[in-house]
């Protein structure tokens, strides 16, 4: 099972992958956009004086529309991907995924009680109502992850069964408290909460794009510092140890990265599954194990790979649009079927 | 050197390890023998870090083992355990080459060193291999080069720390790991290994501590270790010492 490419090619490969699919993500939608227009009209938008009044369209649905959704998509995809090759670094399994931790069903309850408990109260303010969502979101899945990291410790040690096993307990937890607002609902409140559950990025927009962009730019720049440490860690955490790390610090970083990262992704789109599950998966099939290399390559693919079910999910049923967890779960499930097969023979 | 003095090791309300006083010696072997939960890899741990010592002290150089920075600590002590969870395919090159991760020397420093580092494993075969497609002894030869990588060359001031390292191995490889060792302390390191077979302890080691119920029952060399009647304590085994044909060295048989 030797790695298929060199990573200078595959990462030259994926970075071509991702332009492509961030330009047909500006370009694709229910009003299509001719693509050699989308690429001046982005221009443009860079302060580029290219083109002439006929862009002026297309700079609008770009600069209004599409720019903020692909943006979104790209950190979405990015972060959770990143999350994903920390978690399985982490628990040193390659079918662990950034859910683990229970950061994703604190986040489902966070949203809950957001979108059901506002209803409650009579509707929440609407010009605050997206952010509330987002921030409750965001604060639910850090909570569960900040309680879950502690019953993994012990000793002043961190014991990551210990904390896997609590992150199963939590989620279940959490997933009883969504069940209790999903069941306290009415009708319409139910549809929202429903459909936040299956992701989307439909309602993208700058204020909502930046403190993700920032948390992904954050994980994407700290994550590579620790790609030697990850690797040692795959030996086990006294190996990692004697080769001179501060492994309970690691895991420290890593649990704050993923809880941090899933954290803002599913507080800006709702809940996306198997990105950061199949993406490091995937990446390691083709390039190895070695962080070094998994880690961008995982970026890179993870949001290529997102703004592709993204433009799925818009096109497929035009103008209508599916919620893209539904495209990522439907690609994902079967892959990994496949790699469970796989891994038989 | 690594040292102890009055080390002695609590796992709940039970000590598992008491009055273990041991200088590593620049350019020798210390071998540790006793039987299973005798405490050996408890000694191991204590030494190397990784399990708080109840009483007493392990220094390096003087200074208290948690004194070290990390990185410091590990240019200077590599400990090989008895078994590894890595379960991700690596090339055994890049296995080897995590022996390096402590040092900043450079690329081609790195490359030459863990080529050297695996030909003293008899390992430069595998080079290629995936480690996941290794056999349980070639994986434990993989992870000897990369405790070597770690010190390599090997000069005084520096430990080794070894954990069963024969515990896979055919009686041929047996026999090439710890003459590997051997030649690796000629260099100056301090090595203190873990083994369970008396006659290759016998052979290879300059010093040995006999273990039994966490407490030392024997220090010396192994002509003044290894006799009938501390063995027959220890082990509870009766038997016979003759001496090797051609070494002179104590050879061991059971009666």
């Amino acid at each position: 099972m030797n790695p298929v490419f060199r990573p200078r090619p595959l990462l030259l490969a994926l970075g071509a992958l991702l332009l492509l699919a961030f330009w047909l993500s500006l370009a694709l939608g229910p009003v299509s956009l001719p693509l050699g227009d989308t690429l001046l009209a982005a221009l443009r938008l860079l302060g580029v004086p290219v083109g002439g009044a006929e862009l002026q369209q297309a700079e609008l649905i770009l600069g209004q529309i599409r720019l903020p959704r692909s943006l979104l998509g790209l950190c979405v995809g990015a972060v959770l991907a990143l999350s994903g090759v920390a978690m399985q670094g982490l628990f040193r399994n390659p079918l662990a995924d950034p859910g683990l931790v229970g950061v994703a069903g604190g986040a489902a309850l966070g949203a809950a009680i957001a979108i059901v408990g506002g209803s409650l109260i009579g509707g929440l303010p609407a010009a605050w109502s997206p952010y509330l969502l987002s921030f409750f979101a965001f604060g639910g899945g850090l909570l569960v992850t900040a309680i879950v990291y502690r019953f993994g410790r012990r000793d002043g040690q961190t014991h990551v069964a210990t904390m896997l096993l609590a992150g199963v307990a939590m989620t279940a937890m959490s997933g009883a408290g969504v069940g209790l607002f999903t069941y306290l609902a009415d009708d319409a409140t139910l549809r929202s909460l429903t459909f936040w559950n299956l992701g989307s990025l439909n309602g993208a927009s700058y204020p909502r794009l930046w403190p993700l962009l920032l948390v992904t730019l954050g994980v994407a720049l700290w994550l590579p510092r620790r790609a030697d440490a990850l690797n040692a860690l795959l030996l086990g955490e006294s190996e990692a140890r004697h080769l001179g790390f501060n492994v309970e610090r690691i895991k420290l970083e890593l649990v704050l990265c993923t809880a941090l990262g899933v954290g803002a992704a599913v507080a800006a789109a709702g809940l996306i599954g198997f990105i950061g599950l199949v993406v490091p998966h995937l990446m390691r099939l083709l390039v190895g194990p070695d962080h070094r290399v998994l880690l961008p390559a995982s970026l890179l693919a993870g949001a290529s790979l997102l703004l592709l079910a993204d433009l799925a999910a818009r096109l497929v049923l035009a103008p209508a649009e599916l919620p893209i967890g539904i495209i990522t779960a439907l690609l994902g499930g079967p892959f990994f079927l496949y790699l469970l097969v796989r891994g038989r023979a | 050197m690594l040292r102890a003095d009055n080390l002695s090791v609590r796992r709940g309300p039970c000590t598992v390890l008491a009055d273990i006083d041991l200088h590593l010696q620049p350019g020798q072997v210390l071998g540790v023998l006793g039987p299973n939960g005798a405490g050996k890899s408890t000694l191991l741990g204590a030494l190397s870090g990784e399990l708080e010592a109840a009483a007493g002290s392990v220094t390096l150089d003087g200074r208290a083992l948690g004194a070290w920075s990390g990185q410091e600590r590990a240019r200077r002590l590599a400990v090989l355990p008895q078994s590894s969870t890595l379960n991700f395919a690596f090339p055994v090159l890049d296995v080897v080459g995590m022996g390096r991760l402590p040092h900043a020397s450079g690329r081609v420093r790195d490359g030459e060193i863990v080529a050297a580092a695996l030909r003293a494993a008899d390992a430069q075969h595998l080079r290629g291999r995936s480690y996941l497609a290794l056999s349980g002894g070639e994986r434990q030869r993989v992870h000897l080069a990369r405790v070597l990588a770690q010190l390599w060359p090997g000069g005084e001031g520096q430990v080794l720390l070894l954990d069963e390292p024969t515990s896979a191995l055919d009686p041929l490889h047996q026999h090439t790991t710890l003459q590997a060792v051997r030649d690796f302390a000629s260099q100056g390191a301090a090595v203190l290994v873990i083994l369970h077979d008396l006659n290759l302890a016998a052979r290879y080691c300059d010093r040995i501590l006999l273990l039994q119920r966490g407490r030392p029952h024997g220090y010396g060399t192994p002509d003044e270790v290894l006799q009938a009647e501390p063995l027959r304590q220890v082990f509870g085994l009766d038997v016979l010492i003759q001496r090797h044909p051609e070494r002179g060295h104590p050879l061991i048989v059971a009666r």
